[in-house]
């Protein structure tokens, strides 16, 4: 199982870094139109959990930090947790649940329909024709995402420390800014790119081991939310170390 | 020395069948579905394959299309044998066949005109006037001009046949594979899919394999007939012969007996001794 994910995200990347240069890369309208699928389209979603997740963060850590009379800092824990963390956490994450399934789905009928097999026959390769878009589209949609949740989520923070906290929006700001460097930043773009990977390749994946019928279908779909879930949640923590302990 | 080899070789395919299996055998989990296959088309013929359900004829066509790999045997497409060649060089020899299968196997995301536009699109650079001229042309063969801007979930299914049949047939291929092209459709669709089968196959020239177990269909199309029966070939021979054969196990499927020597009961240990040729 393992073996034959790499083997198809060798071939996913093999063809989307070497084949442009040998006219055998994924075609631009297929990735453009993906990017559409996965990154546009999820905005919305996106934008209105990372926002309410920011919220809640504000809401949280607000009521401790009154009781020592340092609820300016509100901002600045806000921040980090959004940059470092949840922005790319839960953008990806929500990418997954609505993106990966559908992909998964997408690819798992067309297996069973024999339309891979129809590709194949008339001598089109399935991994540059539906892999290798939607990975890539994944891969780059990932990160622009986890940047918009970075601001939505923060913007959920900032409009608790105005509203409930009375802090002015200067103050929320500089205080914010002082307590981030570009690392927190970089670090959060480096994980979503790597989650994005991850939860494209694993959809593909499970989408083209289907064989059966519609449940072999259902069943895919399944797998590979659940999969994706825990290989960015574990891809998390392992990043997360390297850049904490050793970076 | 080049030129006297080009000679040889388009002499050599003049002669030599267009199609030739030999001895193909492939087991899933030890029950031998194809034992021992053996038999030749000619250039511009029609072959049918004829058998009851899963007695192995989709999985025959998948190993004459080199989607799956025989266990032994070999398969000689245009002079060539396939079952052990690079992907590189397959896919050279893919370009000169066109596939209908069992399920139209359209693809659903895009229009029918996108459908057949596919391989001309992938494998040529034709312009994109060009390739809508074709694909007219194509649409227009298989008798739906005018539908290429619906979605293959809007049209009927014996209107995706005939789609699938103008994909098939979208880079002129030398032949023609169909996977029980009339399965699932009314006896006038049935005779109207093959009317075109036949039509295009002389039109162009295609040597054509048909898998069917209908037997109105053989007639109309089939030049030649292979029956198969666990796993062999048990009639092989054209539609006089086959109307004419003694064999109870032919009689008994071309007349469509429910009682004869094809028995319907059997337990999943019968079934799997009589695949295992116990
Ligand atoms: N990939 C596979 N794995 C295991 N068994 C298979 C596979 N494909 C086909 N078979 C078995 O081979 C037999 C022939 O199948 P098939 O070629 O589809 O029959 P049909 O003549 O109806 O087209 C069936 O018993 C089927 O269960
Ligand atoms: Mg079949």
């Amino acid at each position: 199982m393992l073996g034959d994910y790499m083997i198809l995200l060798g071939k996913a990347l093999r063809c989307c870094l070497v084949g442009p240069f040998r006219r055998k890369g994924p075609k631009l309208v297929h990735v453009i139109q993906q990017m559409d699928a996965i990154g546009v389209q999820s905005l919305g979603i996106v934008c209105l959990v990372v926002f309410f997740v920011g919220l809640v963060i504000a809401m949280q850590t607000a009521n401790e930090l009154l009781k020592m009379g340092t609820e300016m800092y509100v901002g600045r824990v806000v921040g980090l947790t959004m940059l470092r963390e949840l922005g790319p956490l839960i953008a990806t994450i929500v990418l997954g649940g609505r993106c990966g399934a559908a992909i998964a789905a997408e690819i798992g009928t067309m297996k069973v329909n024999e339309e891979v097999e129809a590709l194949q026959i008339m001598g089109i390769d399935p991994v540059r024709f539906l892999v290798a878009p939607r990975v890539l589209a994944f891969t780059v949609m990932a990160p622009v995402l986890a940047v918009i949740a970075d601001y939505v989520g923060i913007l959920g923070g900032f409009i608790l420390g105005i509203c409930s906290l009375h802090l002015s929006g200067w103050q929320f700001i500089t205080i914010m800014m002082s307590g981030l460097v570009v690392k927190d930043f970089v670090s959060g773009i480096i994980k979503s790119v790597v989650f994005g990977l991850l939860v494209g390749s694993i959809a593909c994946y499970f989408g083209y081991q289907t064989e059966g019928g519609a449940e072999a279908v259902g069943r895919s779909t399944t797998m590979s939310v659940v999969t994706s879930i825990v290989m960015i949640i574990v891809a998390d923590a392992v990043m997360t170390g390297i850049f904490v302990y050793i970076v | 020395m080049s030129n006297a080899s080009q000679a040889n070789e388009s002499a050599a395919s003049k002669d030599s069948p267009h199609i030739e299996v030999k001895n193909l055998v492939r087991a899933f989990d030890d029950r031998r579905v194809l034992d021992g296959i053996s038999f030749k088309v000619k250039r511009g013929e029609t072959l049918v394959i004829l058998g009851g359900s899963g007695c192995g004829k989709s999985t025959l066509l998948r190993h004459i299309i080199g989607s799956l790999k025989p266990d032994s045997g070999e398969i000689w497409l245009m002079g060539k044998e396939i079952t052990k060649m690079g992907d590189d060089e397959f896919s050279e020899v893919r370009k000169k066949f066109g596939m209908l299968f069992q399920g139209s196997a359209l693809l659903n995301s895009i229009t029918v005109g996108e459908n057949v536009s596919l391989p001309l699109q992938e494998h040529t650079t034709l312009s994109p006037d060009i390739v809508e001229i074709m694909v007219k042309m194509k649409t227009s063969m298989v008798g739906l001009s005018g539908f290429e801007n619906l979605m293959p979930s809007q049209i009927s299914g014996g209107m995706k046949k005939r789609v699938a049949l103008a994909r098939a047939i979208a880079m002129d291929p030398e032949m023609l594979f169909c996977d029980e092209p009339t399965a699932g459709l009314d006896p006038v669709m049935t005779a109207v899919v093959d009317v075109l089968i036949n039509d295009l196959c002389k039109k162009l020239g295609m040597t054509a394999v048909v898998v069917t177990h209908d037997m109105a269909s053989v007639y109309r199309i089939a030049d030649h007939i292979v029956m198969l029966h666990k796993g062999k070939v048990i009639f092989e021979g054209t539609s006089d012969q086959i109307k004419a054969s003694k064999d109870p196990i032919v009689v008994q499927f071309i007349n469509g007996e429910a009682d004869g020597p094809i028995s319907f009961k059997q337990t999943g240990d019968d079934y799997l001794k009589t695949l295992l040729g116990e």
